[in-house]
């Protein structure tokens, strides 16, 4: 059942939700994009929200 | 991750499956599978009542297995999107037809377990491929002991110790006893550089990962021993060395050159048996071994290749090429992060901005047709209102309640003037919190909000934005940072950081009774970059900007394109250099957009992000032209050359022309002389890096060696090349390239700082003798050539530095705004960076931040105009005597004097202002007052400071 098609242009899709995926939509829409980012778990974060704090500046993760 | 929450042109469709990809570039249709959630996403207010009252026990996974959930859970407190769901493996309904116990729990009724998969059809141009990494497989692990002794833990485990939400609240302790852990050692290279579990790559982040968990375990527990064995420390990147210098000097943390045999139990602990390069054994006693795992290949990655249509490598990460390195085999189909190869999170940030920008370049008669532009509530707080303030302060998990108490700080702010609301909050980022904070604003009529939690930093932006959305003017807002000035800082003395937070909440709301809304100031944008520098960088920048649209001028000091790159014949993998250059070039000036200006230099540039002008001079034969150009954007591409260092390993060279550097020796190796592949080589690693003359790493010379020392083999099998070197450092799939030049009989010889190879004279040629730690014995060699690797350095960033005030790394090197989060940015707004100025790094590297650089130059240019932040400063033209000290001492140029009624007087450029103050500190009337931190705003926050009470 699949639904009605969305948006016919001027959107790029996302397979990813971690750090790379999120920013890359950030950057999508900043560069005028709508963005459908698809991720296969509950949340978007991917590993970067499991680590405690990360290199090179140590601030938290999210 | 909350800013991709709250975009109103991002849908996130979690939970979900790409079933297919259809089409072609600029027109696929992609058919995603969405699992049902059981949760009503749109009802579920995130209050976990329901986990409460799950019955069923459930392995938690986001905490790695180390503590317990429900199947009804959220997987941590900031998640995006913060709706709960329920895990349909576990939950005894889904499973059994039982139970149900959640459903009348939940308050909002957001139960419903009659939610069916559904299936969408999306309409999109293209596809970006971000799945990520995955796990390595077991065995890897498996031979430590992981699994059979509960106190081997993997580095991502050990990650969830670490971090206050994880199961021991932040606490490290043994898995099996629960015991604070004496002694811990790291093993590196686990599922990585080993062929036994197929992956011949290494991993490229777990040496500097380690090396911060080390770290972090240390700021834990001081008293803990901690050793990290290692094959070679491979901190290649920017300022890494230096964190490792840290590691080891301030925090006493070990590092043995050993590889791991085995993990027994050993009394209450394990037993480490390990054997050092000599050869020989030795073994010592731990509480907890900590597995550095790799980055491996996502289990579904050929899945997602089969239906994306693309190619994989053989160690099933994305396939690209040193050229395209984010462009799949399947045109529209890009890739970016860890799934294009491994990488640690500034790479993957620098490759989403340029996968972002070259998607877009793609689609650009697309923008803007799918958008939906965000409106705010009109601001609803006029000046001079009574201020209604409210206050809340943060737990940030237990990251400040660790230390801070703060409920007693919150009942404190609850007690002062014109607070009217006030609460805490586990983590004020987190979306849910955002919902809170704009309820309680209306609920109240607050018109002043504190926060009081971590960094304005990196938080300021996310609270105005929630400020807007409630109607609020985002100025109307204070930020106290409780986390780096209080529990950080603290950490041991609990009550003296509850009272300092005391002290600075009640400074933040002396300082809110005063502020004021501000004006939001908008200047237009001319849309055109200026690129200093020709090389690779500067040129793929120009393509990636003249592909979005944008006119850009080049400005090269040499006379023609290419730079460093001209001498660059091949690469590691084997492409070839020239053709590729060629093209590029070829490609850049046959293109209308692009102007190219050779033999040309910067000579000044003044403006602000959006109206820059600069002039160019240009040398033509005897004349010389200048030319003023307007642009909006710079991007500062001005590379690096190799260093010729003066000493080597603190020797001077005998002069002999049997002494070349590797790209001496790549040209001649490219050449067509017979005997161009000497008989016997000696190559020193580091010459001039890593502390000798340069204090980095030059992070590409590894490759260098190993590159030609596999040509010399290739023409002349016999040929007898010995590498000295510190540290192998081939990251990444370069690994396959050092075994290869092993197998081949290429021999490598590390040597340490305290036992270097020495240099002398010996005829027309020169001697090395050094120590091979694997034979235990002292060699002596005269080869026919030493071949140096020299290491890289930045091009007159300095002069570069002053012209348009953007700063240098003690390295010279320039300093991106923010190394993880803005990695191709300069801190001056409008100023982007790519290329070896900002660090040494390999071609695809290279090329991929040029696209970044570019991708987020062209952010300014597509929106039209740049929004000026309030915090400028302003001139009071009644008080102004029009001394013009502000002119003379505004180090960005932007305050003018005006001739107003015959009477000098100052006035600032709002769009050039950057707020630093040194005006109105200096204007001896007081007529200078900066928006945002007026006179009137510290005089309260310091009398504030005074009233200390007790
Ligand atoms: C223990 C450890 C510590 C680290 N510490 C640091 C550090 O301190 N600093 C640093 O810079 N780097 C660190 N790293 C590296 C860092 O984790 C990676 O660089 C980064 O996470 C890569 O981001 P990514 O978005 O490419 O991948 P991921 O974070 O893996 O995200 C991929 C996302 O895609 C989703 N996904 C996967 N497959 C699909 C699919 N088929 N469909 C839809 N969605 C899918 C996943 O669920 C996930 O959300 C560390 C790594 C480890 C293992
Ligand atoms: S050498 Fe490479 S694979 Fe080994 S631990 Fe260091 S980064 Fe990881
Ligand atoms: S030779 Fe170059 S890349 Fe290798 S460790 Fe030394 S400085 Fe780094």
């Amino acid at each position: 059942m699949a639904q009605a098609q969305d948006k016919k242009t001027g959107a790029v899709m996302v397979v990813g939700g971690g750090v790379a995926g999120v920013q890359t939509a950030l950057d999508l829409t900043e560069l005028g994009f709508y963005v459908y980012l698809v991720e296969k778990s509950a949340a978007v974060g991917g590993a970067m929200a499991q680590l405690d704090k990360t290199f090179p500046t140590n601030d938290c993760s999210l | 991750m909350v800013e991709a929450g709250r975009s109103p042109n991002i849908e996130i469709i979690s939970n979900a499956d790409l079933l297919a990809l259809d089409g072609k570039p600029g027109k696929f249709t992609a058919t995603v599978q969405v699992r049902p959630r059981y949760i009503d996403a749109e009802a579920c207010t995130a209050c976990g009542l329901c986990t409460k009252y799950c019955p069923r026990h459930l392995v938690d996974s986001y905490n790695e297995g180390l503590a317990i959930t429900r199947p009804i859970h959220i997987d941590y407190p900031q998640a995006v999107p913060a709706t709960y769901y329920i895990d349909p493996s576990a939950c005894l309904f889904l499973q059994h037809g039982t139970c149900q116990i959640c459903v009348p729990v939940c308050r909002s009724r957001a139960i419903d377990f009659s939610q069916k998969p559904t299936d969408r059809k999306l309409a999109v141009g293209a596809v970006i491929m971000a799945p990520g990494f995955g796990r390595v497989p077991e065995e890897a692990l498996t031979k430590y002991g992981y699994g059979k002794h509960q106190d081997v833990v993997t580095s991502i485990e050990f990650e969830r110790l670490l971090n206050p939400s994880g199961p021991f609240k932040g606490e490290v302790r043994c898995i099996s006893d629960q015991r604070h852990p004496h002694k811990i050692a790291f093993i590196q290279c686990v599922g990585s550089r080993d062929l036994g579990c197929d992956n011949g790559y290494c991993s490229s982040v777990c040496c500097m990962y380690a090396i911060k968990e080390a770290m972090v375990a240390k700021e834990h527990d001081p008293e803990c021993e901690i050793t990290i064995y290692y094959m070679d420390m491979r901190t290649q990147g920017k300022e890494f060395d230096a964190a490792q210098k840290r590691a080891e000097e301030h925090f006493g943390i070990k590092f043995v050159r050993a590889k791991v045999a085995d993990v027994t139990p050993w009394d209450k602990g394990l037993k480490l048996t390990y054997a050092t390069m000599d050869g020989s054994h030795g073994f010592t006693g731990y509480d907890m071994v900590v597995l550095s795992v790799g980055l491996d290949a996502p289990t579904d990655a050929s899945k997602l290749a089969n239906i994306g249509g693309f190619d994989l490598n053989s160690y099933d990460f994305c396939k690209t090429t040193t050229f395209a390195p984010l462009e799949s085999s399947n045109p529209g189909v890009y890739v970016a992060g860890a799934f294009q190869g491994p990488k640690d999170i500034p790479e993957s940030v620098t490759q989403a901005s340029a996968v972002a920008g070259i998607a877009t370049g793609m689609l650009r008669n697309q923008r803007g047709k799918g958008v939906i532009l965000k409106s705010y509530p009109a601001e609803n707080v006029a000046e001079g209102e009574v201020p209604r303030i409210g206050v809340w302060i943060c737990h940030c998990g237990i990251n400040i309640s660790g230390v801070v108490d703060v409920p007693k700080v919150t009942d404190y702010a609850g007690e002062m003037a014109d607070v009217v609301y006030f609460s805490d909050s586990l983590y004020s980022c987190s979306q849910d919190a955002q919902e809170t904070i704009k309820e309680k604003i209306k609920e109240h009529k607050l018109n002043r909000v504190v926060i009081a939690a971590c960094s304005p930093r990196t938080h300021e932006p996310l609270f105005q934005e929630t400020l807007k959305d409630a109607g609020l003017n985002r100025s109307l807002f204070e930020m106290v940072n409780i986390r780096d000035h209080c529990s950080w800082v603290h950490a041991n003395e609990p009550e003296a950081a509850t009272r300092k937070s005391m002290d600075l909440v009640r400074m933040g709301v002396a300082k809110a009774r005063h502020i004021k809304p501000l004006p939001e100031q908008t200047v237009p944008v001319t849309k055109s970059a200026l690129i200093i520098g020709g090389g690779v960088a500067g040129m793929t920048a120009a393509l990636t900007l003249a592909d979005q649209g944008f006119p850009c001028t080049v400005v090269e000091r040499q006379d023609k394109l290419g730079g460093q790159l001209q001498q660059m014949l091949y690469t590691l993998p084997g492409d070839d250099v020239p053709t590729f250059l060629k093209n590029l070039i070829d490609k850049v000036k046959k293109n209308k957009l692009i102007e190219v200006l050779t033999s040309a230099e910067l000579v000044s540039t003044e403006g602000f992000v959006g109206n820059f002008a600069s002039v160019v001079k240009v040398t033509r034969g005897k004349d010389i032209v200048e030319h003023t150009i307007d642009h909006g954007v710079i991007l500062v591409a001005t590379g690096g050359r190799p260093h010729t260092p003066e000493k080597v390993l603190g020797q001077e060279l005998p002069k002999s022309d049997r002494i070349v550097t590797q790209q001496a020796l790549e040209a001649q190796l490219a050449g067509k002389g017979k005997n161009r592949a000497p008989g016997s080589v000696v190559m020193i690693q580091c010459a001039g890096s890593r502390g000798d003359d340069l204090a980095y790493c030059s992070k590409t010379c590894c490759n260098e060696a190993v590159k030609n020392a596999l040509k010399i083999k290739e023409i002349n099998p016999a040929a007898q090349v010995i590498v000295l070197y510190r540290e192998m450092r081939t990251y990444g799939y370069a690994e396959d390239a050092y075994r290869q030049a092993r197998e081949q009989g290429v021999l490598f010889v590390p040597y340490t700082m305290d036992n270097k190879p020495l240099f002398s004279d010996k005829g027309k040629g020169v001697k090395v003798s050094y120590h091979d730690p694997i034979l235990r014995e002292d060699v002596e060699l005269a080869p026919e050539l030493l071949v140096l690797s020299v290491g890289l350095v930045p091009e007159s960033t300095e002069e570069l530095s002053k012209m348009l005030k953007i700063p240098v790394t003690a390295d010279k090197f320039f300093l991106e705004a923010h190394v993880k989060l803005r990695p191709v940015e300069l801190p001056v707004a409008g100023i982007f960076l790519a290329g070896l100025a900002h660090a040494p790094k390999p071609l695809d590297e290279i090329i991929v931040q040029a696209q970044a650089a570019a991708a987020k130059a062209a952010i300014p240019l597509v929106r039209g105009k740049v929004e000026v932040e309030p915090i400028v400063s302003h001139v009071d033209q009644d008080t102004c005597i029009g001394c013009g000290i502000c002119v003379s001492l505004c180090p960005f140029q932007a305050i003018q004097m005006h001739k107003i009624d015959n009477k000098r007087k100052a006035e600032t450029i709002a769009a050039s202002c950057k707020a630093c103050g040194i005006c109105a500190a200096h204007c001896p009337t007081f007529a200078i007052s900066m928006g945002g931190f007026t006179n009137e705003q510290i005089n309260a926050q310091i009398h504030a400071f005074g009233l200390i009470e007790e």
